[in-house]
């Protein structure tokens, strides 16, 4: 099908962007890389009145920042600049990780890391990497919101009515951390029916100090849950994911659809706990070899 | 009901400008098939599954169902029509999708033809492994694919014995 009309903005500075979003209110969207929005609007499952292009605003934008704290990622950087990006890689693998696993190559040509995480779609990779990073969106108005006070329900988020989010940032991960990213999808490049990101960061001794995961798919937002009760304090190449994936499995409540079942779901949150949980060991050769 | 408003977009496709007037909500792919009568790119699904519409936006492959023409204005296009070799006939990956029988209704032909267009300057010798993920985002359902791995592997060759884009 085709889009509804709706009347087109391409702003020329942030300034101007934020305010034609405050005029345009509740019937106003904006228009990034377009990948989740133009589905919905090609299927008429959205309609909104106008939209605001921010494509044009690339000087403001566009940038992609490593600092020693932080990754922060502008809202026009596409998907294949966050999972190309060298430095990026270096100072957070977690994010080159999930952005491969984010739909097929074409859709990361165009699609946003902010777009997509301020879209909210609960089996979406970067609202989960977000969460998991304690992370926070930046707000054209000024101020930010914590990634834990951002994702309300499926397509849901609590940024302001008119607010524009600006760029996503990422807090660099403790020393002696590993991180995964695991998934599973009916087809490469699908939506994951149960995906799984995960930090495990070990002390002095190569005991397990922390471990979190995030999941996707398996509840209306992203579900942080922290797993340090099942392997803290366990030798590295000992420690019992298994138990972590029981405890994961213990406190989600997926739903069945047409990909998969409740059943199913929570095998797979087992699952892939352990996996993601032994792949995050495996990239710190530095520290545990 | 008031006709609907107009913008100018200046693309230019397959290295030849073109300025058209259309409304906001006109997808690159109509635009692409309707206001420039190129209709090499396909149209699939119209929600970015299956990549028959994908083309190449500055040299990158998109879904140009999923990308408005007027958001894109000043950028350059390339599509199936420009994939053709510089002396004219067919290029080197419509060549190799002949050779190997990559296609039977050709339906789906278009978007991997782009799509592997881009692929193949990245990545100018991949593996069968390599060459199956760059066709991952493109639904066919006649072949079974293989015959389309074997095309990519083809035109790769074709591309570094001919040389060619």
């Amino acid at each position: 099908m085709k889009p509804p009309a709706f009347v087109y903005h391409r702003p020329t500075s942030v300034a101007q962007a934020r305010q034609m979003l405050r005029d345009a209110g509740a019937d106003g969207k904006v228009l990034a890389g377009g990948q989740s929005l133009v589905p919905m609007l090609n299927m008429r499952l959205a309609s909104p009145k106008e939209l605001v292009d921010i494509n044009r605003l690339g000087e403001e934008l566009g940038a992609l920042v490593v600092d020693d704290a932080t990754v922060r990622v502008g809202a026009l950087v596409r998907h294949a600049r966050t999972e190309r990006d060298e430095a990026a890689h270096a100072a957070l693998p977690l994010l080159r990780q999930a952005t491969r696993c984010v739909a097929h190559p074409t859709i990361r040509n165009r699609g946003t890391t902010v777009g997509s995480i301020v879209h909210a779609d609960p089996a979406a990779e970067l609202p989960a990497v977000l969460l998991l990073c304690d992370g926070r969106v930046e707000l054209a108005g000024g101020g930010a919101i914590a990634a834990a006070d951002l994702f309300v329900g499926p397509l849901e988020t609590s940024l302001p009515t008119g607010e524009l989010a600006v760029a996503a940032v990422f807090p660099r991960l403790p020393p002696r951390t590993g991180t995964a990213w695991v998934e599973v999808s009916r087809r490469a490049g699908d939506y994951a029916l149960c995906g799984v990101g995960l930090t495990v960061t070990l002390d002095e001794d190569r005991r397990v100090s922390a471990a979190r995961a995030a999941y996707i798919s398996v509840g209306p937002t992203p579900t942080l849950i922290d797993l340090t009760d099942a392997v803290g304090g366990q030798p590295y190449d000992r420690a019992d994911w298994a138990a972590a994936g029981a405890l994961a499995r213990s406190s989600v409540a997926p739903e069945e659809d047409i990909h998969a079942t409740a059943d199913y779901r929570l095998h797979l949150v087992v699952v892939l706990t352990e996996r993601a949980g032994r792949s995050a060991l495996s990239t710190m050769d530095s520290v545990v070899v | 009901m008031a006709a609907e408003k107009t913008y100018e977009v200046s693309l230019t496709v397959n290295g030849v400008p073109h300025t058209v007037s259309v409304p906001a909500r006109r997808l690159l792919s109509d635009c692409l098939r309707h206001d420039l009568r190129l209709t090499g790119t396909h149209v699939g699904c119209e929600h970015g599954v299956c990549g028959a519409c994908t083309v190449l936006l500055d040299g990158e492959p998109v879904r140009s169902c999923l990308t408005f023409a007027v958001s894109v204005d000043g950028q350059s296009v390339t599509t199936m029509e420009g994939c053709r070799s510089a002396l004219g006939g067919l290029g080197p990956v419509q060549r190799a999708f002949m050779e190997c029988h990559g296609l039977q209704c050709g339906f789906c032909t278009p978007g991997f033809v782009t799509t592997v267009t881009a692929f193949l300057r990245e990545n100018p010798d991949p593996s069968a492994e390599e060459a199956r993920e760059a066709i991952g985002g493109n639904l066919c359902r006649c072949t079974g694919y293989q015959n389309i791995v074997k095309s990519v592997l083809r035109a790769a060759e074709i591309r570094r014995t001919e040389g060619g884009s």
